[in-house]
């Protein structure tokens, strides 16, 4: 399979590189707004129910448009999950921890049926082995969801800001906040979908909330915070591609460790940052005494 | 017409009924004080003025043109997350979030009121900075300058002065003084008797129902509100 692999080597890297950019955009800007309104946990069920879904489209046999049917099922659940959230009818962290466990057990029992069930399970958990594996129709359905994610994003960029930063607020203007709590819910399932190919269930949520909380260690402000994100995002999905092509490995663990490193230096950073910052205004305050005393 | 009128207002929060009766108006230009004790109605009278949550019975009637969303909103400070990243400016434009339409950005004209209501209130200075790296009185200022962005007559504020020490709270009562002689409506809700006797133009004492309403003035001279003035003062 490495063999054929390079063989093909420009196709498949400019597929990888085209869907792992759009990809890593679309995860970077939504887990911003994800992890300040603490709706981490969201993506995560999602990703579970992504396992279900994509065990529903293995048994349907619609291998090559596998995304077309776990598009809606996990869009539905998105919507379920933030409906219970909103309306208190149930706690949200034990709604999603219901909602997760049955998604996987359910697809892992449906994976049964599948004419290579361990290669399935495998490729959905941990990412396919390689992002060739991403049929034709998946692919531009991942181009068409993400370009549509990201503008969607920057045309409500300062609405999005509102409503994350007081809900109240944004509710006593004149925004509707519950409608942007769906689009918020959309978008992450359809990231979550699309994420999903390229690193797995399991650490598609990693894809989405690294490069967040990594930003929020080094950028105080809610702009900076999205860009350095991003910036964040591609670096570190370039940056595990090619190490997963240096040491053969799937390339969903490598670029999700790279994320570990990456939120470690920018933690020590910020660390670094405070400490700077605290000496500087201690000596602000410091410093007139000590002048009136000579 | 009267800016905002209540009509036998009652209110419920969560199946139980918090407030009933409640029938004031309040003229362009008036400071009032909503008081009362924990639980007597004050925050949900608010809430529904603010169109949070929906009257059980009676309305709120809106006059002189006021437009539900052009009303000036400044929470309780600790709704707000401690470490959400925002800068000063980035808070104070998302006022203007209400009125400007569907625009994706913020345009000339939003940027201008926002460097205006900055500058009155004394946080040009500090407009790059981060939110969550302000004092308690730098952070209610901010939260104040984008209550101003949201609206030209009408400002609503939530226990504005909790958590502040005397010196900032006296500054903040003196900004809003301003704000009101400037012929901004400021509807207040507050725990501070003494402090809304002395700088709003009227009260409301609830409880559950209506105590007194009335200018400030006579309230302090009405049996209820010298007992009230005096019970708090211990």
């Amino acid at each position: 399979m490495i063999a054929s692999y390079f063989q093909n080597m420009p196709e498949i890297m400019t597929r990888a590189i085209v869907v792992g950019t759009l990809v890593s955009l679309c995860a970077s800007l939504l887990g911003v707004t994800l992890v300040l309104k603490r709706y981490s946990m969201i993506g995560d069920g999602l990703s579970h129910v992504g396992f279900g879904a994509l065990a529903i489209a293995t048994v349907l046999h619609v291998g090559k448009a596998s995304m077309a049917v776990s598009l809606p099922i996990v869009m539905l659940a998105a919507f379920m999950l933030m409906w219970l959230t909103e309306k208190r009818r149930m706690q949200g962290d034990a709604a999603i921890a219901v909602l997760s466990t049955g998604a996987i057990a359910v697809g892992t029992l449906l994976f049964r049926f599948s004419d290579n069930q361990y290669q399935d399970i495998c490729n959905s958990l941990f990412g396919t082995a390689s992002m060739a594996l991403l049929s034709d129709t998946d692919m531009w359905i991942t181009v068409g969801v993400s370009v549509a994610v990201i503008m969607l994003f920057i045309l409500f960029y300062t609405r999005i800001f509102s409503v994350t930063f007081d809900t109240n607020f944004a509710k006593a203007t004149g925004v509707h906040v519950g409608a942007y709590s769906m689009m918020l819910a959309a978008l992450t399932a359809v990231t979550v979908v699309i994420g999903m190919k390229m690193v797995g269930a399991i650490m598609v949520s990693g894809l989405i909330i690294f490069p967040a909380l990594s930003a929020m260690r080094v950028a105080k402000r809610f702009r900076s915070v999205m860009i350095t994100s991003a910036a964040l995002s591609l670096f570190c999905f370039f940056a595990g591609f090619f190490l997963s092509l240096l040491i053969e490995a799937q390339p969903g663990p490598a670029i999700i460790a790279v994320h570990v490193l990456s939120f470690l230096v920018c933690s020590f950073i910020g660390a670094l940052k405070t400490r700077i910052r605290a000496r500087k205004t201690r000596s602000i305050v410091v410093e007139p005494p000590c002048k009136a005393e000579r | 017409m009267a800016l905002i009128t209540f009509e036998s207002v009652g209110l419920s929060y969560g199946g139980d009924n918090v407030a009933h009766d409640v029938s004031f108006s309040v003229q362009s230009g008036e400071f009032w004080g909503i008081i009362g004790e924990n639980g007597s109605g004050k925050t949900t009278l608010m809430k529904a003025l603010l169109g949070l949550i929906p009257c059980a019975s009676g309305r709120i009637v809106l006059g002189d043109g006021l437009k539900p969303n052009e009303i000036g909103y400044l929470p309780q400070s600790s709704v707000i997350q401690k470490d959400f990243p925002a800068s000063v400016d980035e808070v104070v434009l998302s006022g203007t979030i209400g009125w400007r339409g569907m625009k994706p950005f913020y345009g000339k004209k939003e940027r201008a009121l926002a460097r205006k209501n900055m500058e009155m209130l004394g946080i040009l200075p500090i407009a790059k900075k981060s939110y969550q790296e302000l004092s308690g009185g730098q952070q209610q200022r901010v939260l104040l300058a984008r209550a101003l962005c949201a609206t030209r007559k009408c400002l609503v504020l939530d226990e504005p002065t909790t958590g502040l020490d005397p010196v900032v709270t006296a500054e903040f009562y003196r900004l809003l003084n301003t704000v009101n002689q400037n012929g901004m409506t400021i509807i207040m809700v507050s725990h501070d008797v003494e402090e809304a006797v002395r700088s709003c133009t009227h009260i409301l004492h609830l409880s559950c129902h209506p105590l007194y309403i009335g200018t400030a003035a006579e309230y302090k001279n009405s049996p209820i509100g010298r007992k009230y003035l005096k019970e708090t003062a211990l």
